[in-house]
């Protein structure tokens, strides 16, 4: 029912939204709940478990029961708290966990059921069998049990990460939070002031107060425009300050567009933003507890404060006829509202024996409400008092158990509040999140003028911390109510008394955990769900553990609390991932040849960050073998060119450069000479290969390194670290240079006729042997030339700034065509080197030293380098280690797989009798059969010898030959030239 | 006879405007990284002063003006920019050509300062990064060098084969800002 | 979380790689016995307080730093380049 002249919103503004498929109207302003309160509707959700009817309970983020889906299709979002959904014309919000509708919801049932569903009935019921857990009673509880669903599509809303910076992050705009934020911004402090709600001002808008002889918002209006104004704010409304981290980091959530339906193109719904503050101040307010009694959940019973909100706030007055119930002067702050909006009350009922009393309405003293009645929402309530029973017509109780101030935030990082006697409250403790101060209603001050000075004299603190002058500010004249509340949790009676509404947990189901010996709270917790719904247990916490505190005998303060752990109000996954999302899962990383090779339809694969190709298909082949195959014997015949531009290389430089790399390589590099490559291993401390590749000597202090693509970033830190931290004196440097060369291997017998033709000096054995490194000039530019091979053919591999790189890798392409070679993929480039035994990350993959790839004489003995101590020991280099061999299949089944494991030919294939595996296969063209590389116990010394290969997987048993890895030109002739 | 042509790293992608923002590819002529050798920082920057006018450059400061700057890049570097290395930095420092190695690119306009808070961790507001200041740091999720060298404008560097990915981070943040008006 | 990298000054957490233990900077000679190389390689400490750890600044200036935290509070006491300290 709208109140005329009351409230904030602007009644100008009509507002048509859609709700269960019904329109209906607002006004600019209001939420979802208000706006349906207003036009009578007081049914908005239905409980988690038992399915009951559930009426909206509070006015904010803390709303437990009224959770709408809004939207529709794709981009549909469960569980929106209604009373935080502002309405926009265009909106559609449904009710949740209802079959077929919510107002006849067939779940309902369970509600029939409630004796048999208490605490723990799923821990004691679904045990047997285990099976049917996951089959049966798994998905049947998610059904029945739940809350909105998620469309299962693809969401193209967007979601936005980003980081703000401050000196003062102040978390809250009522009038702690905004003489906080004034004070700290008038000093010249850099401040950000965030506050959930769509306008600043807190219970200022809720409430009927005068600040400084203005309206509560007036005043607050006034305080935002000067903190607009100043160059040193930032305000961000409807943003949660969700969790408190280490060193002054807070996570926030910024509800950017959920208020509209207006989504300008690549416009964020929601920014997720991480504010790092050198101090901060927590003005979060307080939470209104409702007071368990038999049947406290029916529609239209709500907290008090929710009341005035709605009243003064939204101009709605959630019922015609009023009660109202409490513990605390609240309810007379109520009442005194209602009337003065002509509104009817139809009882005051105050617990308290003491209660002061009033004018103008009666009050009912030492009185409780012991239960309500109604069907869908409230048509009485049964008041107990001395004198015995009586039924009362209302629509609308607004209850008060007295306030909990929202101290979560300050238990983050492990702090537990303490609690208060004198407001049967916890508050937050001093210094548990470093830097930060509270104030106001979430430090226990709940009156206005204590709110407004408790702001001034936090910003205060902070200001001295950080060094900054305090300006002078008097405190604004403002009530100044003491707190008066004698504790009530639960009025005692038969039936249910709902402590935490959203997941359907009583009075008694607590009751019955400290019976079943779950004592500690966090045990009651889990035993009965307590404070585990998406409201974290914010409405009802403190009264399910003032209630176990009683049922075990105990104190509150000795019972404890659960811990709150962010974020303080849900958060969607998609907002955490912000921006990670398709190509901004993770860099790409592509070589200069990439466009080339996609036009050549080159299936691109995934080498790291790096995409290379697979292999290049030509006209007439249906399969990547037949690719393969081709482009291997070309590479064997004629001519090959492959990008290997990824692989990483180090430009390393310096007097020490030379011990350096005998350190950190098992061989020796310091006599290497000028102009020469040499193949290095490099181990990790622990005796194991971490990675290898060639390393140039490029002048006398000046080496090049070349690591495998996947392990380029760790082998950089790696010898950063060995220089930093264990040789810092030696003087050397290292500069990635991976990304300034475009290199291309060109392999095969007519790789020197290829070159010759772009070289401008012509390349012959003598000047460039096996092994040689040097500058060289590519068509008039200045490159780099390596006789080096990964395929076992005479081959170079030719550099030239990236910038060419398109350019060169073009023209390589066409001449090794016009020689009858081409392009190879790395499907070839793996055949390629498997038949020769080259070993990669297949091979060192952690687990194998120098001694199992047969290396073991490359760890120089005149030298100390990384590894090589525990590489010696016993263990590693004893007899029985599995090492590295070749595999041929010589029985019927030809079926090489890597990852298979080898047994002994007349062995049982059990774990007891596995005797190593497979890590590299390929079908090779050039030898006409399948090969393969793996580790066999003591395997160089099995050459001849018949293995049995069984994949247990894939079902596959082959008999293969012990052979040595260098499959093809074992004596190296070729590569020679 | 065959003949090769250059590439930009950032080629086909860039200028790219969204709103009061401009990204564009920056030409930043040859890029070498000088390493002083031991006890030499003091020789590397008078050889930095006298053959190209600009200091060796403190941590975190970048030195020089647009087409010839000395950018900090980590305890042992910093970026030549612009200008061929004198012989005579050789002497005293490893000096290594880079040129090819980055993507460099200028974004500049107003609320700049907004979308890089949107992809990089870094404080880079005008009142605590001022011109002249330099980080490296993360650009989403690669490393990279940002530079204030302007009121509205930065010079980001990513390595060359990210620069379709440096766009694309950069472009999704323009527009998010953008958008909100 | 946030590391103070003494060039870099006060960064994001995400900007950093964790190593271990800086009982990495105390490597023993070849000849100082299983029992050293043991303790070097393998054995850890994992205290209920101050620690020093290694991280490498590899979003950042490419610095390793040794960093004194308290496993219990989170807080860091002190960051130094693992260049300077001694081993």
């Amino acid at each position: 029912m709208r109140i005329a002249g009351k409230g904030l919103v602007d009644r100008s503004q009509t507002v048509p939204f859609v709700f269960d498929g019904v329109r209906y109207e607002g006004f600019e302003g209001d939420t979802l709940a208000s706006a349906l309160l207003a036009n009578g509707i007081k049914l908005m959700g239905r409980s988690f478990k038992y399915h009951r009817p559930r009426g909206v309970l509070t006015a904010g983020s803390e709303e437990p029961n009224a959770l709408v889906t809004v939207g529709a299709g794709a981009a549909q979002e469960p569980n929106v708290r209604a009373t935080m959904q502002e309405i926009y014309p265009g909106l559609e919000a449904r009710s949740q966990n209802r079959w077929p509708s919510l107002g006849f919801d067939m779940m309902a049932v369970n509600d029939l059921a409630a004796p048999f569903l208490g605490a723990g009935f799923y821990y004691k019921t679904f045990m047997w069998p285990k099976s049917f857990w996951e089959k049966l009673y798994e998905p049947i509880i998610r059904r029945a049990a739940g809350l909105g669903a998620l469309s299962g599509e693809d969401n193209a809303d967007k979601y936005e990460s980003a980081y703000a910076f401050c000196d003062v992050l102040v978390i809250g705009a009522g009038p702690a939070g905004l003489m906080a934020a004034l004070t700290a911004a008038r000093a010249g402090a850099d401040v950000i002031l965030a506050d959930e709600n769509a306008r600043m001002g807190g219970r200022l808008l809720a409430e009927t107060y005068e600040v400084d002889g203005k309206p509560g918002p007036v005043w607050a209006d006034e305080v935002l425009a000067e903190l607009h104004s100043m160059g040193n704010v930032r305000l961000m409304t409807r943003t949660t300050v969700a969790g408190a981290y280490d060193q002054g980091t807070f996570a926030a959530l910024e509800r950017v567009l959920h208020h509209t339906d207006h989504r300008p193109r690549g416009a964020p719904l929601e920014t997720y933003w991480r504010i790092v503050a050198k101090r901060s101040v927590l003005a979060a307010g307080a939470l209104e507890r409702p007071i368990a009694f038999r049947d406290n959940d029916r529609p239209g019973i709500m907290t008090a404060g929710a009341v005035r909100a709605y009243l003064n706030r939204w101009g709605v007055s959630p019922g015609r006829n009023v009660t109202i119930f409490g513990n605390t002067d609240d309810i007379h702050r109520t009442a005194r509202d209602l009337l003065e909006a002509g509104v009817h009350v139809a009882a005051v009922i105050d617990s308290r024996h003491d209660a002061p009393g009033s004018d103008d309405y009666e009050v009912l003293r030492g009185a409780q409400v012991c239960s309500s009645a109604g069907r869908k929402g409230l048509e009485s309530i049964t008041v107990r008092r001395a004198s015995g029973e009586d039924r009362i017509h209302t629509d609308c109780l607004a209850m008060t158990g007295g306030w909990n101030p929202s101290v979560h935030l300050t238990c983050h990082m492990n702090g537990r509040p303490t609690w208060r006697r004198e407001i049967e409250a916890f508050v937050p403790t001093p210094g548990a999140v470093p830097g930060m101060v509270t104030a106001g209603a979430c430090n226990g001050s709940f009156s206005t003028a204590a709110c407004l000075e408790e702001g001034i004299t936090a910003a205060e603190s902070v200001l001295g911390d950080l060094g900054m002058t305090a300006p002078k500010i008097t405190v604004p004249q403002a009530e100044d109510t003491p707190y008066e509340i004698a504790p009530l949790w639960a009025v005692p009676g038969k039936g249910r008394a709902w402590l935490d509404f959203q997941n359907d947990v009583t009075v008694k189901d607590v009751k019955q955990a400290a019976t079943e010996n779950f004592r500690s709270v966090e045990h009651m917790k889990r035993y009965t769900t307590q404070g585990m719904a998406t409201d974290q247990g914010k409405n009802s916490n403190v009264a399910a553990l003032a209630i176990l505190a009683d049922a075990t005998g105990r104190g509150i303060p000795e019972t404890g609390t659960t811990t709150f752990r962010p974020p303080y109000s849900p958060i969607a996954i998609a907002a955490l991932g912000a921006g990670a999302e398709g190509k901004g899962f993770k860099p790409q990383r592509f070589t200069t040849s990439h466009k080339a090779s996609v036009a050549r339809q080159a299936p691109m694969v995934e080498a790291g960050l790096w995409y290379r190709p697979s292999y290049f298909p030509k006209e007439g082949e249906s399969n990547w073998r037949q690719s393969c195959d081709r482009e291997v014997n070309m590479v064997r015949q004629t001519v090959g060119v492959c990008d290997v531009s990824t692989l990483g290389k180090i430009d390393i430089q310096g007097p020490d450069a030379g011990a350096f790399l005998d350190f950190v390589y098992t061989n020796m590099f310091s006599t290497l000479k000028v102009g020469r490559t040499r193949y290095g291993l490099m181990l990790r401390e622990d005796g194991h290969v971490m990675d290898d590749g060639t390393t140039a000597r490029l002048g006398e202090t000046h080496y090049l390194m070349t690591t495998t693509t996947a392990a380029a970033g760790d082998v950089m830190k790696h010898l950063e670290f060995v220089h930093q931290g264990l040789r810092p004196d030696w003087d050397v440097s290292f500069t990635s240079v991976t990304e300034h060369w475009a290199q291309f291997a060109v392999a095969g017998p007519k790789s020197r006729e290829l070159l010759n033709g772009i070289l401008d000096m012509p390349l012959d054995d003598d000047s460039w042997p096996f092994m040689a490194c040097g500058p060289v000039s590519v068509l008039g530019v200045q490159g780099r030339l390596f006789r080096i091979s990964f395929s076992g053919e005479h081959a170079y591999e030719v550099a030239v700034p990236a910038r060419y790189g398109a350019s060169l890798f073009d023209i390589l392409t066409k001449r090794a065509e016009a020689l009858g070679g081409g392009l190879y993929g790395m499907e070839a480039l793996n055949v390629l080197r498997i038949e020769k035994g080259f070993i990669t990350h297949a091979e060192i993959h952690g687990r194998t030293t120098a001694y199992d790839i047969g290396m073991g004489r490359m760890v120089s003995q005149k030298k100390d380098s990384i590894g090589k101590t525990m590489s010696q020991r016993a263990g590693l280099e004893e007899p029985g280690r599995e090492r590295l061999v070749g595999l041929k299949p010589v029985g019927e089944s030809k079926q090489l797989l890597a990852g298979a494991h080898l047994y002994k030919e007349e062995a049982e294939p059990v774990r007891s009798n596995d005797q190593g595996y497979l890590t590299s296969v390929c079908y090779s063209p050039t030898l006409g059969s399948m090969l393969g590389l793996g580790f066999l116990a003591d395997g160089p010394e099995r050459y001849g010898e018949v293995v049995k290969l069984v994949d247990h997987l894939r079902g596959v048993t082959t008999l293969c030959e012990v052979v040595n890895p260098v499959f093809f030109d074992p004596e190296g002739g070729r590569v020679r030239g | 006879m065959d003949k090769l042509s250059a590439k930009t790293p950032c080629d086909g992608l860039l200028p790219l405007t969204v709103g009061s923002v401009t990204l564009s590819e920056v030409d930043a002529g040859s890029i070498h990284s000088i390493s002083a050798f031991n006890g030499k920082q003091k020789q590397v920057s008078d050889a930095l002063k006298a053959a190209h006018g600009m200091a060796y450059p403190a941590a975190n400061r970048a030195t020089g003006k647009a087409g010839a700057r000395a950018i900090w890049f980590g305890p042992a570097h910093a970026m030549l920019m612009g200008p061929v290395p004198d012989d005579a930095l050789a002497e005293n420092a490893a000096v290594v050509d880079q040129s090819d190695a980055w993507a460099v690119v200028r974004i500049e306009g107003d609320g700049v300062e907004d979308i890089l808070a949107r992809v990089t961790p870094v404080d880079l507001r005008s009142t605590r990064f001022k011109r002249g200041h330099t980080a490296r740091t993360l650009l989403f999720h690669m490393t990279a060098s940002i530079t204030r060298v302007g009121d509205t404008a930065f010079q980001i560097m990513v390595f060359r084969s990210m620069a379709e990915t440096l766009v694309h981070d950069l472009k999704r943040a323009m527009e998010g800002v953008a958008a909100r008006g | 979380m946030r590391i103070t990298c003494p060039l870099c000054g006060e960064r994001d957490r995400r900007e950093f790689y964790y190593r271990g233990a800086a009982v990495d900077l105390a490597r023993p000679e070849p000849d100082a016995g299983e029992a050293a190389w043991d303790e070097f390689v393998y054995l850890r400490d994992n205290p209920a307080g101050m620690t020093r750890e290694l991280w490498y600044h590899e979003g950042g200036c490419g610095a390793w730093i040794v960093v004194t935290r308290d496993t219990v509070t989170h807080e860091i006491s002190g960051t130094e380049l693992a260049s300077g300290v001694s081993a």
